[in-house]
């Protein structure tokens, strides 16, 4: 079942010397419990969509059409966490403000995540990484429906941004939740996406989109030992064109 | 902590030390040299004072009963206008930034009512309110109040606009996106603006008493000067220096020692 229908989504971004067509013709469905991988060049309108699919941003054209009212978890690219407010408090910020009192599953995450001992931490004492998993914390708090997550491992290391996608991965499997997910990563959308949306450069339009169908479909880590991982890999890295 | 280390925070604690000490043997040069040049009748001592003789002012105001008055009268007057105008300054930056529409409207009258000599309302002010306590309050909040509304609402303007989307993300609504990121963020600058604001009162407060002329410290040396007692002069405006100096440290204590907690 599509909980999201996308329809011929245009984004113009006007500012005073010029406009800017960041997004055309974008359309997709997102069905429930499916993840979906964005890759594209830089700078070609892929957080832009991830905005105005969570509300923040007005498209220009086109249609969005929730099948129910839906609760969007957004974690920016930027961890935007509060200098003043420690790990807990930068947690728990999502609750406060919507005013919900349950806060074990916040301690919960913080515990499986390595942050507990930190929760009293202010950020600046904090790593890139460790950062980036208290805006992924903060951003899983509220129990969304679907996630948005805009290059939520870029500032982990190699063998953590294994890790937390494969718990990412498994909460977001467990709780039968929609992700739409960003990354650079191509390795990192095949082992963890149902299906990979490969956008063009400015206007971001969609090139193509791959139905990732591996042999023995598991976690993110055995995804990549799969037989089709580097099949899937191949296929991707010719479509993304980059000029260096 | 390792003997390194204790090395280290003494050192640092060394150097903290030898600063406070060479900053007062500055000033107590400053005054050896001031009456030194005073006893060997160097500089006039009509026009300029001198160290003893400010000593001997503050004696005398002290014995009949004055002194404390009149600094009390310029500190009360200062602590009423500086709270008036962080509450004014501040609502009025808030006001603005929620109706950017209106900012835009009233953006150039701000201009130009900051860059007007303000003081050039005294009488006015003092024809309409009268000559008291009142006229010079509001003298001080007309010099003030519209530095400190500009600056704070400028702060608030350029508060990370990754963090408003954030609050926004969680549907947070504008008094939630005010209170727990606008003004918990912009600390420092509100610190940095009182500042600023109580320098303006200082000023606003001496020129407002300096019209209206009847207590305070710059009653003092409006009065020293009509009479030509520059001694009264110097130690008003010694007496001004030593206010500014405790306003100042008090902001800076609170700065280091209040954390903002929402
Ligand atoms: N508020 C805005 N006003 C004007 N132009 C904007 C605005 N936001 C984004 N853009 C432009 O739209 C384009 C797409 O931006 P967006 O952030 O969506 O790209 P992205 O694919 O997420 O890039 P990256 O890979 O660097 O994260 C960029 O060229 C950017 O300059
Ligand atoms: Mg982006």
């Amino acid at each position: 079942m599509n909980i999201l229908k996308i329809k011929n989504l245009k984004k113009t971004y006007h500012t005073k010397e010029s406009e800017f067509l960041a997004v055309d013709n974008f359309s997709f469905n997102l069905k429930e419990g499916e993840f979906v991988a964005i890759v594209g060049p830089s700078g070609c309108g892929k957080s832009t969509i991830l905005s105005i699919l969570c509300g923040l941003d007005k498209p220009s054209k086109g249609q969005i059409i929730y099948n129910k009212k839906l609760d969007f978890g957004y974690m920016l690219q930027s961890d935007n966490l509060f200098d003043w407010l420690n790990v807990y408090k930068n947690c728990i910020l999502g609750l406060e403000i919507k005013k919900r009192k349950n806060k074990k599953y916040v301690e919960k995450l913080l515990k499986t995540y390595g942050l507990w001992e930190f929760k009293d931490t202010y950020p600046r004492n904090l790593s890139g990484g460790m950062r980036q998993r208290v805006s992924l914390i903060r951003t899983l708090a509220t129990n969304p429906d679907i996630l948005l997550l805009d290059e939520p491992f870029s500032a982990l290391d190699y063998q953590t941004r294994l890790a937390v996608s494969e718990d990412v991965y498994k909460i977001i499997k467990k709780e039968n939740k929609s992700a739409i997910m960003v990354t650079h990563d191509i390795g990192e959308a095949i082992s963890m996406a149902d299906r990979i949306i490969v956008l063009t450069d400015k206007p971001s339009t969609i090139k193509n989109i791959y139905e990732i169908n591996l042999i023995n479909k598991s976690t993110p880590i055995e995804n990549r030992k799969d037989k089709k991982f580097s099949y899937y890999y191949d296929l991707l890295w010719k479509d993304i064109d980059c000029h260096v | 902590m390792s003997k390194e280390h204790q090395k280290y925070l003494k050192k640092r604690k060394i150097i903290d030390i030898l600063i406070r000490i060479i900053q007062i043997i500055i000033v107590l040069i400053i005054i050896a040299i001031w009456q030194y040049a005073a006893d060997k009748n160097y500089i006039n001592t009509f026009i300029s004072s001198s160290p003893k003789n400010i000593l001997k002012t503050i004696i005398s105001l002290y014995k009949n009963k004055t002194l404390f008055s009149h600094i009390w009268i310029t500190l009360y007057e200062v602590i009423i206008s500086f709270t008036i105008g962080e509450i004014i300054g501040i609502t009025t930056a808030a006001f603005l930034w929620r109706f950017n529409f209106i900012y835009k409207i009233l953006d150039p009258y701000l201009t130009i009512l900051n860059s007007m000599p303000k003081v050039s309302l005294g009488p006015i002010i003092i024809i309409l309110a009268g000559a008291s306590t009142k006229s010079i309050i509001i003298m001080a909040l007309f010099i003030s109040v519209i530095i400190t509304t500009i600056n704070t609402h400028q702060a608030f303007k350029e508060t990370d606009q990754n963090k408003i989307r954030l609050m926004q993300s969680f549907k947070a609504t504008k008094s939630q996106i005010f209170f727990k990121l606008i003004l918990p963020s912009n600390y420092n600058n509100l610190i940095n603006t009182a500042k600023v604001n109580i320098g303006l009162v200082f000023i606003g407060v001496t020129m407002g008493e300096f019209l209206v002329s009847k207590a305070g410290i710059g009653y003092l040396i409006m009065y020293g000067s009509q009479v030509f007692d520059l001694n009264l002069v110097m130690t008003g405006i010694i007496l001004l220096i030593t206010l500014a100096a405790l306003m100042h440290y008090i902001i800076t204590f609170i700065e280091k020692n209040i954390e903002f907690k929402t």
